[in-house]
């Protein structure tokens, strides 16, 4: 149960940096139209570049909640080591369950 | 219209129709118990579930209308690819492991968790046969779309082909077999989305010599006659054909062509460019005449690729505050809608547990927003391909593969094919899930034993997909994407608070639950009937009459469940303490 609250919680954290990503696309396209017309960078519009950033923002963050909840489910000692130590979701982590068999690919293998 | 139905495009639909029709065959003969009809045994390897997310959720709609929106309006189109995966967000974070937890074959079961009652699992199975039977007519619809140039079959016929071999699928084998098409459907669609995306940027933009900016006519007669620039349609002599259009008038230095160009490159390119675009007039005269005018319009390509140029959108440039909250109305729904859809729900089902729900839910993200960044480039590709119908945006994508080869366009066909058919057979799947084990069972009307239940469940596939064949006959001048919109705000209203609530506030009470359900469907449907949009493009009566302010209810009914739930659940608890 409490891998779940813990999962829970990341999940509506990294919610919410989407919502006020996603809100801020929307807000923006309904009241400053011309705003997304502004070419920023390499003579791409706003529009384009913000649209992209949202479906590579979810893709990471997506990335991010998965890693997150791995190091939690290592084990009840193990989740509540990770609950101390939220931050860094250690590479030495990574590396130890990448010998798993299941969830080896889960990082790396997706298009 | 400008398309006419080659063998090798019918061999390699055919091939796949077989093939897919063989492999549900060979799957179904392992699932013979409810748990494998319904949730394949919770099986199913989690990677494999996620590309089957992707199939499931890449529809009909995302692949031919998104594409066909962005080929005939620009940017526009994206913003529903943006929305759609944006949803997914939500169905990640908040309810994929929860719904793993709870249920067991349905939606109904999850919501039920706490309370075991009937009334919850009858008001959850109402919605969930609704949203579904929304969902089915713009696949069923988009079908017939697909299937009238490819195989050269009027529409009903390409609505009642998908149907019956999506019944066949279904009725065979269930949920490891629907499981199996998703994933090969959603592995192909991403494969070849890809291909196409590199032959665009490979090819260029050029300027097409000798293309003809010319004013096209369709003019359908009382007695049915059609004729096309004036002429009766057809390819002999003294019959005319509309021609292909979408193509570069002008690009940046006034060459001729580019070249290969980069991702980025290609928008830099087309922002300095200038595209022939058509905008379309229709007028009906009083002896029954119904006039089209197709009229090109040089558009530069800085308004291509900003927001704001569909009709759907155009409220965002518009000064008053009903019409931008429209706008944010339907991204609105859009977000929370993906998280309610009943055959996206189910899947968290035919898995092994909650890190798999997880893990595949995160495979679904990383394809779908993969092809989605596709969507524009094909999109894009297609409007300057030269090879568009002016009378059917559906037709976008299929027709910019032609552009490249007659093979490509028979894959991509056939592909699209069978996203409607794996999207559909999901659909029936969970409707009728939510007939047996929601609305027979729960109501204690009848007890029945496994194998009745798979067998009911059969029949009430049956059922409901032959409601969708005739509801796809009826429906087939409506378009594909407006009616996708109309499923996300009903599912979004009615499923969306009770799901968000039961998980995050203890205070939820199953009179709550009910309420919630019944007022997020019953008012968004009623918005929907009453909005604008739908005086104008079904009833036929004008826009201004409508007794809503703005179209889209998303932004007013969600709020409502919400509200709705709470509140009920604060008055009938306090009644049960007392």
């Amino acid at each position: 149960m409490f891998v779940s609250t813990r999962n829970s919680r990341i999940g509506l954290m990294l919610f919410a940096i989407y919502l006020v990503l996603y809100g801020g696309f929307v807000l923006l396209a309904a009241f400053s139209p011309q705003t997304m017309e502004a070419t920023p960078l390499a003579g791409v519009n706003l529009a384009i570049w913000y649209g992209f950033g949202l479906i590579v923002a979810a893709i990471l963050l997506a990335l991010v909640y998965g890693w997150a909840c791995r190091a939690s489910e290592r084990g009840p000692s193990a989740a509540d080591g990770a609950r101390h130590n939220f931050a860094p979701k250690t590479p030495h982590d990574h590396r130890r369950d990448g010998a798993r068999p299941v969830p080896g690919g889960s990082e790396g293998g997706s298009p | 219209m400008i398309h006419e139905p080659s063998t090798l495009a019918i061999a390699v639909f055919l091939v796949f129709v077989a093939a897919t029709l063989g492999l549900s065959t060979y799957l179904g003969k392992k699932a013979k118990s409810s748990a494998g009809y319904f949730a394949a045994h919770g099986q199913i390897p989690w990677f494999v579930n996620g590309v089957a997310f992707a199939g499931d959720y890449l529809s009909a709609a995302s692949f031919l209308g998104i594409c066909g929106m962005i080929a005939f309006y620009g940017y526009d189109g994206f913003l529903y690819s943006i929305g759609y995966l944006a949803g997914w967000v939500v169905a990640l974070f908040v309810v994929a492991e929860p719904m793993k937890r709870l249920g067991k074959f349905t939606f109904a079961d999850a919501l039920n968790a706490r309370f075991n009652s009937p009334g919850i699992k009858l008001a959850a199975g109402v919605s969930t046969l609704a949203v579904s039977v929304f969902y089915l007519i713009p696949q069923m619809v988009g079908a017939g779309v697909l299937v009238q140039p490819l195989l050269g079959l009027p529409h009903w016929a390409g609505v009642v082909l998908v149907g019956a071999v999506v019944i066949f699928i279904v009725v065979t084998a269930g949920m490891v077999s629907t499981t199996w098409v998703q994933f090969i459907k959603g592995s192909l669609l991403v494969v070849f989305s890809t291909v196409l995306t590199a032959l665009i940027l490979a090819r260029g933009f050029y300027v097409m010599p000798g293309a003809a900016d010319e004013t096209q006519t369709v003019v359908k007669q009382a007695d049915g006659q059609v004729l096309v620039n004036g002429q009766p349609r057809g390819t002999g002599p003294s019959e005319s054909q509309l021609n292909p259009v979408g193509h570069i008038s002008r690009l940046p230095g006034d060459v001729e062509k580019t070249g290969p160009l980069g991702p980025l490159e290609f928008f830099r390119v087309l922002q300095q460019s200038e595209v022939v675009l058509y905008s379309s007039e229709t007028t009906r005269s009083a002896d029954g005449t119904t006039t089209t005018t197709y009229s090109p319009k040089p558009t530069p390509g800085s308004r291509i690729l900003r927001p704001g140029e569909h009709p759907t959108f155009k409220g965002i440039r518009s000064d008053k505050l009903f019409d931008k909250l429209n706008f944010i109305s339907l991204m609105f729904a859009l977000f929370c809608g993906t998280a309610s859809l009943p055959h996206i729900l189910i899947r968290y089902y035919t898995v092994k547990n909650e890190a798999a729900a997880r893990k595949s839910t995160i495979v679904g993200i990383a394809c779908i927003g993969f092809f989605y960044v596709l969507t524009l480039y094909m999109g894009l590709g297609a409007m300057t391909s030269g090879a568009l119908d002016v009378t059917d945006s559906n037709m976008a994508a299929p027709l910019l593969a032609r552009s490249f080869s007659e093979l490509l366009f028979a894959v991509i066909s056939a592909i699209a094919f069978t996203t409607v058919l794996g999207t559909v057979s999901g659909l029936i799947l969970a409707s009728a899930g939510a007939v047996t084990h929601d609305l027979l069972e729960s109501s204690g009307a009848v007890h029945l034993s496994d194998h009745e239940r798979v067998r009911l469940a059969k029949i009430a596939s049956v059922g409901v997909g032959t409601v969708a064949i005739v509801l796809g006959i009826l429906f087939k001048e409506l378009n594909v994407s407006y009616l996708v919109g109309w499923a996300f705000s009903v599912a979004a209203s009615a499923n969306l608070p009770a799901l968000v609530m039961l998980l995050f506030w203890t205070g939820t009470t199953r009179q709550g639950i009910i309420a919630a359900v019944i007022v997020g469907m019953a008012s968004s449907l009623a918005w929907i009937l009453l909005s604008g949009e739908t005086f104008e493009k079904v009833y036929g009566l004008s826009a201004s009459d409508a007794l809503v302010p703005f179209s889209q209810p998303g932004i007013v009914t969600i709020p409502l469940g919400f509200a709705t739930l709470i509140a009920v659940s604060l008055a009938t608890r306090e009644r049960a303490q007392s």
